[in-house]
């Protein structure tokens, strides 16, 4: 196969470090090459945060470049549109519908875009994802993000059971049933 | 993580020199950081001592390798120190290591450049991590061009497989040439994951002690002697480095050549799969006649390396004229497949414009102890020098508090030297700030010399008891080790008072009067004042707010005052009012201290 580029957007602090890594284990256990890329450090303080995915038969680069993204994971809106161009022409968008401004917004330097979904819909394929909402309802709003890694998966590949298992074995031992019921709920959605 | 078997791994030292006893190979593939991957090499090669200061992107490579018995890992105050660390752990005869980012390799600088003098017993790696692009740091300075000036050999893998093994291979060739070597990572390569295939560790007994002040005590006449030493020895692996395997020729379309190292390489593969590539991986000294041979077959040669033009320069300075770099390429920034694309192959590699969207910069959490603080000094109006952490972040709108920021522990002696410039009277509306583990780093020389020097300077120590932008390491003054052992705690305030000052006050962060009341008081004093404001870091493990902060929308006035400080916790809603997100806030209380009609309540959080 192809190399696969997957894309993982959100704001510091939302989680996009361990979602990357279960797609990570995922590839290994496909016994596919893999490579991933993640920001550390300054960025990660509630600034944008963008973490690459790549998997294959044989992986060079390990970053996903504009023009290049067959998936593209938003965590909140506005991200989903700053990297809205890294998307192939038949690339999809699975965007988490929230909304987390920026400080510049806060402070009235700048102003949140209106219509994002509107505008993503227009440009690429694009799934709507009301992961918060579905986070809540299991009592767990922090698990929002591996919901909407649910309803990425049939975007990405692999099977239902496998994401299961590299869930079980990749996210902290205590919070693996409230992970894989996250999971699901996303992936029914 | 595995462990060896020491019994059947020991290894006996005959004659001076190391044997290898090869243990069972075992094969087991992991999915590793660059930096956990570096972390496994040193370990794999038997490495004793670990020393490092934590800054981005090199932090990983510790507190992978502290994981592992077999090793003593520690966080030294800063990167002299650590470098110093591994020197005399090389001396007494075992495998050491130090980690840095690049500018931490300055800090570093004074016993790296001798130490290339003296060589090493036990094999010596300096791993520099470079962070082209900048995404956690001051500068962009390329870690290649200090080992040149060190005379320090340089091996630059390009993913994790190779970080691991070109780490061992530093341990030996680090033995067979006498030399410390470096290690050089970006922060592509540290913060990438890829496949690694684990082996066992190869315990060795340390080499045999034999006094040898020629070779070790660095006073004129004998230095004078190990530098030719170290100019022969460079000769001579530049030399050999025409027959590293890790220098690899791969000929393929002989009309297009590239002469690259590190990442980069995974572009070249990436983009021009097809074209002949000789990739690097010593990157000092280089291999002449390899180089040579390469360029007189390729019909049009690049040389694709991020940053400086270290390669380039010298293959341009013996004749190879047709070498084209930095007129296409540039010195800023990190490379990318697209710029091969677009450059080499004139493709147009965009196919949407990028939307247009408000910049999302990095921001201090929501109950930040910085924040609270920022918020007394800007009402104040009181400037501030500033260091490195992330309470640099305090320059920008809307705390706007940061003055300048230039390196570590930099803060306490720019507040001296601007003092010194215009006088007391200059410097009333100025105070430096910077953190407890900065401050531990080099900060404490600075205040040495205000004392010394006879200073009116109010010094502020942002003690959130912890390393913070790194992520959480520890340091002298929080009590635990790398290791995790507990230690007794440097005190800060004992130690400010130790040096003579006088006026040492500790004051909670988040107590906004008697911070207004202690910088109002201590920036007309006479004399040096220390001020440490004090709380934990939101994100330390262990720390809980049991509050949530709450709006009581009937009350408030939309005067915006909470809003002031940045807070992303807080938003407008459509009338004006003020909503608090209740995932993002922490209960810190700043906004309701500073909310003038009661609006803002913490309230008992049912936390999840």
């Amino acid at each position: 196969m192809s190399v696969k580029n997957i894309m993982i957007v959100g704001v510091g602090g939302q989680g996009t470090l361990l979602t990357s890594r279960i797609l990570g284990n995922l590839a290994v256990r496909g016994g596919y090459d893999v490579k991933l890329s993640e920001v550390h450090g300054m960025a990660q303080r509630g600034g944008s945060v963008v973490t690459f995915v790549r998997y294959g038969e044989q992986v060079a680069e390990p970053i996903v470049e504009a023009g290049q993204a067959d998936v593209l994971i938003a965590f909140e809106r506005l991200e989903a549109l700053r990297y809205l161009h890294f998307l192939k022409e038949d690339g999809v968008v699975i965007v988490n519908d929230w909304r987390i401004d920026p400080i510049t917004v806060v402070t009235g330097a700048a102003a949140y875009p209106e219509g994002v979904l509107d505008t993503l819909c227009a440009a690429r394929k694009t799934i709507v994802v009301e992961a918060m909402k579905t986070a809540k309802e299991l009592g767990v709003p922090k698990s929002f993000n591996v919901v909407v890694l649910g309803a990425a998966a049939r975007y990405v590949g692999f099977g239902r059971e496998d994401w299961l298992k590299v869930i079980e074995e990749t996210v902290p031992p205590k919070t693996v049933e409230v992970n894989l019921k996250a999971f699901e709920a996303g992936y029914l959605l | 993580m595995r462990k060896s078997n020491k019994n059947q791994q020991k290894i006996r030292e005959q004659s001076g020199t190391y044997a290898l006893q090869g243990g069972e190979n075992v094969s087991e593939k992991k999915i590793l950081l660059g930096n956990e991957a570096i972390a496994r090499g040193a370990y794999e090669a038997g490495v004793k001592v670990s020393a490092a200061y934590p800054g981005t992107p090199s932090t990983e490579i510790s507190e992978s390798i502290a994981k592992y018995d077999e090793v003593y890992a520690e966080w030294s105050p800063n990167e002299k120190v650590a470098a110093e660390v591994a020197i005399g752990a090389s001396i007494a005869g075992v495998r050491s290591m130090c980690s840095m980012k690049h500018v931490g390799v300055n800090v570093a600088s004074d016993p790296l450049f001798t130490a290339a003098y003296t060589g090493v017993s036990g094999g010596m790696v300096i791993v520099a991590a470079d962070d082209p692009g900048m995404y956690s740091s001051q500068n962009e300075q390329d870690s290649r061009m200090v080992a040149r000036a060190a005379m320090i050999p340089v091996l630059e893998p390009s993913d994790s497989a190779e970080a691991k093994e070109f780490t061992k291979l530093a341990f030996d060739l680090s033995e067979k040439y006498d030399t410390p070597i470096m290690v050089r990572s970006t922060t592509r390569l540290s913060h990438s994951q890829g496949i690694v295939e684990l082996e066992e560790r190869t315990e060795r007994e340390p080499v045999a002690y034999e006094r040898n002040i020629a070779k070790y005590v660095m006073m004129p006449a004998n230095a004078i002697k190990r530098h030719i030493a170290v100019e022969e020895r460079m000769k001579k692996m530049g030399e050999d480095a025409c027959g590293m395997s890790v220098n690899r020729v791969e000929y393929r379309d002989l009309s297009v050549g590239f002469i690259t190292s590190g990442i980069p390489y995974q572009y070249v593969r990436e983009v021009m799969p097809e074209a002949s590539v000789l990739k690097l991986g010593l990157v000092h000294p280089l291999p002449r006649k390899l180089i040579e041979e390469f360029a007189a077959r390729v019909d049009t040669l690049y040389i694709f390396e991020e940053l400086e033009p270290v390669i380039e320069e010298q293959v341009k300075s013996w004749g190879i004229l047709k070498a084209v770099g930095k007129e296409l390429f540039t010195v800023q920034g990190e490379y990318s497949a697209n710029m091969l694309r677009e450059r080499v192959l004139g493709q147009k590699c965009q196919v949407m414009p990028q939307a247009q969207v408000p910049a999302r910069p990095p921001i201090l959490c929501p109950g930040c102890p910085h924040r609270s603080v920022y918020s007394v000094l800007n009402r104040l109006k009181i400037h501030a020098a500033g260091d490195i952490g992330c309470y640099t972040l305090g320059a920008v709108a809307p705390l706007s508090v940061v003055d300048s920021t230039i390196c570590m522990g930099s803060s306490i002696s720019t507040l001296h030297g601007m003092e010194k410039a215009r006088g007391k009277e200059y410097i009333r509306n100025w105070v430096a700030v910077i953190g407890d583990s900065t401050f531990m780093h080099t900060g404490i020389n600075s205040l040495m010399n205000m004392v010394y020097n006879q200073s009116a300077g109010t010094v502020v120590i942002l003690d959130n008891s912890t390393t913070g932008m790194t992520g959480h390491q520890d340091h002298a003054a929080t009590g635990k080790t790398l290791k995790g052992e507990v230690v007794p705690a440097i005190n800060i305030a004992g130690l400010c008072r130790s040096l003579g000052i006088e006026h040492v006050y500790e004051i909670s962060a988040f107590d906004l009067d008697g911070l207004a009341e202690a910088f109002r008081r201590e920036t007309k004093r006479d004399a040096v004042s220390v001020i440490i404001t004090k709380a934990p870091c939101v994100l330390l493990k262990g720390v809980t707010f049991p509050d949530k902060c709450v709006p009581v929308q009937e009350k408030c006035r939309k005067c915006g005052a909470c809003l002031r400080p940045g807070c992303p916790a807080l938003t407008k809603n459509e009338d004006g009012t003020v909503a608090i997100d209740e995932t993002m806030c922490n209960g810190c209380g700043l906004c309701e201290k500073l909310c003038k009609f009661g609006a803002i309540e913490t309230r008992k959080a049912d936390r999840t």
